[in-house]
């Protein structure tokens, strides 16, 4: 018997036994280290003769491979062992919390804005803006609201001067003023913003917001308002049926004016929008007045188109079941946190307007 | 506006019944706001049900019951009745409730040491028979399940009440609002036969309207009722009156009112006797006074239209009378005014003197100034048949002819604006049953306009008569386009939205606060800018616009934290005012920490938020935002309301002349000032309008993707420095070297104290080295190394710490 296959049917047998990582490793070294038992085989091979040395080498090379082999599994088994051992030792309780996170908060008012533009967009309105400090003019007067109107008496301004010429815009119907006096027809946009009226009470606060939406071109007639509104509404209180109603009303910028109700009823003390036999007013519009027009140097025989406002906070308001205005502006954080919107929440059209 | 239908239907023969009455108004812009009976004092009697009786523990004849009022309210109530039993079914008087038969208002009492909320009553007390033996008993059959409701049905007629709009001044009578509905196919308007009336002599009191600039008045009738008995006005007179929701006073004023609301009439009854002399409608003189029917003594300014005599002012015209000619149950000559009065002159008096009347109301909308004589005749007639007495002829005085506005209209018009036709015979119909007087030439309809309708003044006016009375439901819905022409946000509107919701995605909760504030609180936040007062504010600690978000902030914060919610984010984005003009004002926003940061944690060391929480999330949100945090210059210029030593200003880039945004810990005396109780408290705010928009959009900013496989090398300096010396510095300093070569600069520890001299501190940095060409070998990095150190130590004067 060859050295060779000595060495190899002894270790194997060795191999075969129960061993811990300090005996493999020994093994290891006695086979493979500097002076290794197949270590010195592999140092013979120069010695032997021609003939002889090919079948040597081959059959080193075999013992070698399958004792490494061996070993390698063994040691590997040892430290999945070993491993394993440890993990015993590892555990936690994962039902400790995890690592303090703060998530933000969108008010209802942005997000309700953030949703009427998702809305309007699709229907091609651009947004507008204009200084929440307004002239008397723009304000009133523009708007076909002379001095000695009493529609004036229906707001109740706050003023900067005592010559009542600055003041806090009391709607955002001065952004149509604005809009149409830089640009030239058509115009198509809706003007969200901050309001202001000197009234505080349950249900009114000094400040609020309102959408403001304008659209001026060749033909466009109370049809297009009625299927601008009615496409608004029915988008935003995601509902597939909505029940409105026109009603002639009057605003000092419009003629013909309409107020808008819509349809609801109470189910379990809350407002359900879309069907019933209750009426809920939720907009004013109409077709702009040619005195408007002129005011602004559009040509009311040439152009014409509709203009519409809404509160804003109203219509947060019925679509989230919130039911103090007041509280919209007091910052308590308990209510931020409860009608809050997280702010990956973004209204877009492919996304969905809400979840 | 209020009435009952029944006296609506004195001037409209309808076979409508009253919801469709109802119904019609709204549609035709006459929006019914309630259609209620007046409250009856009866209405607070409600059926009840005593649920437990038992005795009073110190009275044997009297229990004590505990009685279900509805609606799952229960009260407890004291009963001397012998047949107070469970389960009886009775009726409740609550506190406040009128007893019929001893007219006296119910109080919550002790009934021997007892309290009592109200009572249980017997027939007798509710004046329904002599029965006082017990408290009604009511069949428990019959009122199972009425528990709460009201025993009495309410006999008071319904109420309509419509919300009139500025412009219809016509609808506020109840001849104008038959008017309407009879256009609009509700019946028929009433014609009234003219009163027949025997005049008796002339009206002898001199009537003058002065010559006086922008006279308010321009036509003043009169009649004289001489010889009649004031009284209390009869049943049917009282009962309009009441109907309104009005006192009846006396005949003569019942009888003016009533007209008032009829026709939509202002009229005025004098004490003829009390008249000195005649009567001079003029201009006020600057300092005349009068005390006037509301009992308030006005004091008038220049140019204001009164009514006046001999003896001074009688009354402000079209306003309000004066009690020196009043008239009183024993008045025995009145003179009866009706007159014409300037809507303008009338609402600039009214506001002057902050006086609201009915007549102000209507005259101020303008009423019809052909109505003079019809007024006059109508409360003359019934004054004449209520308290006697003979008329005199009727007085006009006049200084303006009233002419009708005449409108050329074509129906083109109407088609174009409500985008569908109505034929002309309908047109004809509609315009003549609203009064007015319709020639047609060929497409052209020539219109005289109604007196009554001084709203009406142009085409446009007419298409709204048409579309109103034809039914807005008669027009198309137009299914919207979707073709968008124009970006729906520009630039600083997305920078909106994207700033607010990236500082909420920090953990900020935004909130929205009222653009005014207190000036108290506002000062310690304004710096320089100009304080804008508000010349009418809600409240004196709402009276300035704000020139900071945060003194409503830190306002909130506090009532917050007085709600024992501690660690609070808060941010509002918004504008904040630098002057009084339109513009004055630009988008900030201003944000706000407090408190700690892992506060009470199993696994993180709690501690207070810092000056480096704020920095982060503004830079991490500029950096969102799109800018590049490389540009970004830093310093401590801070306005007097951050801590001077823990806070900072970050610039776009080096040559920006305004900061972006600010950063820092609140100034202590602001805390101490405001009684803020929290351990510590750092703020940002980022100024929207000066971020610049960049030239390209981001499809262009892109840069060409570079990387390097190339070796990389990071070598840590630690370096001794001047204490003041700004970390911001050294880094510009060591990555300016070369820039092609080093990567980053990241400092890893900043150290002061002992091994270290006071005024010096040591900044511990790694410098990130790497070549896009080639792999750096060691004698290419001892250069940069022995580079860094020489520049740094020559530029800023640091020394490398051995």
């Amino acid at each position: 018997m060859s050295d060779i296959i000595k060495i190899k049917k002894e270790y194997l047998s060795k191999l075969n036994n129960d061993l811990d990582l300090n005996s493999i490793n020994q093994i290891k070294s006695e086979l493979f280290g500097k002076s290794g038992k197949i270590t010195n085989e592999f140092k013979k091979i120069g010695s032997i003769s021609a003939n002889e040395r090919k079948k040597f080498a081959y059959d080193l090379n075999l013992a070698k491979d399958e004792l490494q082999n061996i070993i390698e599994n063994k040691l590997k088994d040892n430290e999945i062992k070993e491993i394993n051992l440890k993990l015993q030792n590892e555990q936690v309780d994962v039902t400790l919390p995890e690592r303090s996170f703060n998530r933000g908060r969108i008010h209802p008012v942005s997000q309700v804005i953030d949703e009427i533009s998702s809305i309007f967009s699709e229907i091609g309105f651009s947004v507008a803006e204009g200084p929440d400090v307004e002239n008397e003019y723009n304000n009133f007067t523009a708007l076909n609201t002379p001095d000695n109107h009493p529609a004036r008496d229906m707001h109740d301004t706050f003023y900067l001067d005592d010559k009542k010429e600055f003041l806090l815009r009391t709607h955002t119907s001065p952004v149509q003023i604005r809009t149409m006096q830089g640009g030239k027809p058509p115009f198509k946009i809706i003007a969200p913003g901050r309001t202001y009226r000197s009234d505080s009470d349950q249900t009114h606060a000094p400040m609020f917001h309102q959408v403001e939406g304008l659209h001026i071109d060749k033909n466009i007639n109370m049809g297009h308002l009625k299927g601008c509104l009615n496409y608004f509404i029915k988008e935003f209180f995601e509902v597939d049926k909505i029940q409105m109603r026109f009603r002639p009303s009057h605003f000092p910028f419009t003629e013909p004016s309409a107020e808008v109700d819509i349809g609801y009823k109470l189910k379990n003390g809350k407002i359900i929008i879309g069907e019933g036999d209750k009426w809920l007013e939720i907009l004013g519009c109409g077709m702009v007045h040619p005195n408007v027009l002129k005011n602004v140097k559009v040509d009311p025989l040439k152009y014409q188109g509709y203009a519409f406002g809404m509160g804003i906070d109203r219509l947060a308001m019925l679509k989230y079941g919130i039911n103090d205005l007041r509280a919209f502006f007091e910052t308590d954080y308990r209510w931020l946190n409860h009608f809050g919107f997280d702010p990956l929440d973004v209204p877009s059209n492919y996304r969905g307007l809400s979840r | 506006m209020k009435f009952t239908i029944d006296w609506l239907k004195e001037h409209l023969d309808t076979k409508l019944n009253d919801q469709m009455i109802i119904d019609k108004l709204t549609n035709i812009g006459l929006e019914v706001e309630s259609f209620e009976s007046q409250q009856s004092e009866f209405d607070q009697f409600i059926v009840a049900k005593i649920i437990n009786a038992e005795k009073h523990p110190n009275a044997d004849r009297l229990s004590l019951c505990d009685v279900d009022i509805g609606q799952g309210k229960t009260v407890k109530v004291v009963c001397g009745a012998p047949n107070a039993k469970k389960n009886l079914y009775t009726v409740y008087a609550p506190p406040g409730a009128l007893i019929p038969k001893s007219q006296t208002k119910l109080a919550i009492s002790k009934i021997r040491g007892v309290t009592s909320y109200g009572m249980l009553c017997s027939e007798s007390e509710l004046k329904l028979s002599n029965e006082s033996e017990g408290i009604i008993d009511l069949s428990s059959k019959k009122y199972t399940g009425e528990v709460g409701k009201k025993y009495f049905a309410n006999k008071n007629p319904k109420v309509v009440d419509i919300s009139i709009t500025p412009n219809r001044a016509d609808c506020l009578g109840l001849k104008g609002i038959a008017r309407d509905l009879a256009a609009a196919g509700a019946g028929k308007l009433k014609k009234k036969n003219e009163d027949k009336i025997k005049f008796s002599g002339s009206q002898n009191i001199k009537v003058k309207i002065a010559n006086d600039k922008n006279q308010g008045c321009t036509a003043f009738g009169s009649c004289l009722i001489k010889g009649i008995k004031n009284t209390d006005s009869p049943k049917w007179l009282r009962d309009k009156i009441l109907s309104l929701g009005q006192k009846p006073i006396s005949a003569v004023v019942d009888v003016t009112n009533y007209v008032m609301i009829d026709l939509n009439r202002p009229l005025h009854a004098y004490d003829a006797d009390k008249i000195d002399q005649g009567i001079i409608v003029r201009n006020s003189k600057k300092g005349e006074s009068f005390e006037a029917l509301d009992n308030k003594k006005y004091t008038l300014e220049e140019n204001m239209c009164v009514i006046s005599d001999k003896s001074g002012v009688l009354g402000l015209g079209g306003i309000i009378g004066g009690t020196r000619s009043g008239t009183e149950k024993d008045t025995k000559n009145i003179l009866l005014e009706s007159a014409y009065f300037e809507p303008k002159s009338i609402r600039s008096t009214s506001k002057i003197l902050n006086l609201e009347t009915d007549a102000k109301y209507r005259f101020e909308r303008g009423i019809d100034p052909n109505s003079i004589n019809e007024g006059l005749i109508k409360a003359a007639t019934l004054i004449q048949k209520i308290c006697g007495g003979s008329i005199s002829k009727l007085d006009i005085s006049k200084n303006k002819k009233f002419n009708n506005t005449l409108i050329k209209f074509s129906l083109g018009l109407f088609q174009s604006i409500t985008g569908f036709k109505v034929s002309d015979k309908e047109t004809v119909k509609i315009l003549l049953d609203l009064g007015f007087v319709v020639k047609k030439n060929k497409k052209i309809f020539n219109l005289t306009v109604p007196s009554w309708r001084p709203d009406i003044t142009q085409p446009i006016d007419i298409v709204e008569e048409i579309v109103r009375i034809k039914g807005y439901d008669q027009i198309r819905t137009e299914t919207p386009d979707k073709i968008r022409n124009k970006q729906t946000l520009n630039y600083q509107q997305k920078l909106f939205h994207f700033l607010q919701r990236s500082v909420a995605s920090k953990g900020y909760y935004e909130t929205v606060t009222w653009s005014f504030t207190d000036a108290k609180i506002n000062k310690m936040f304004k710096e320089d800018k100009n304080e804008v007062r508000i010349v009418n504010p809600i409240s004196s600690d709402l009276n300035v616009l704000r020139s900071s978000i945060f003194s409503n902030l830190l306002f909130y914060l506090k009532k917050n934290l007085d709600r024992d919610i501690t660690d609070i984010s808060l941010f509002e984005i918004g504008p904040v005012f630098t002057g009084k003009k339109p513009g004055q004002q630009e988008i900030v926003i201003s944000a706000l920490r407090s408190g700690m940061v892992s506060r009470l944690n199993w696994i993180e060391k709690e501690r207070k938020v810092d000056v480096f929480d704020a920095k982060r999330d503004v830079i991490q949100s500029l950096i969102e935002v799109g800018l590049d945090q490389k540009k970004f210059h830093i310093n401590s210029k801070v306005p007097n309301y951050y801590h001077p030593g823990k806070s900072g200003a970050i610039y776009q880039n080096s040559s920006s002349e305004k900061p972006v945004a600010l950063f820092g810990e609140i100034h202590p005396n602001i805390i101490q000032k405001l009684d803020i109780k929290t351990e510590a408290l750092i703020i940002f705010e980022i100024f929207l309008d000066k971020i610049g928009q960049f030239k390209n959009k981001l499809k262009d900013q892109k840069k060409k993707y570079q990387y390097s496989d190339f070796q990389k090398s990071e070598r840590d300096f630690a370096f001794i420095i001047d204490k003041n010396f700004k970390v911001q510095e050294l880094v510009k300093i060591i990555s300016e070297i070369d820039e092609k070569l080093i990567r980053n600069v990241k400092i890893f520890d900043l150290y002061e104290g002992e091994t270290i001299p006071g005024d010096k501190k040591s900044v511990a940095l790694s410098v990130t080295i790497q070549s896009l060409e080639k792999s750096l070998n060691d004698q290419d990095l001892e250069n940069i190394n022995n580079l860094i150190i020489s520049t740094v130590e020559s530029k800023s004067g640091a020394k490398i710490r051995s």
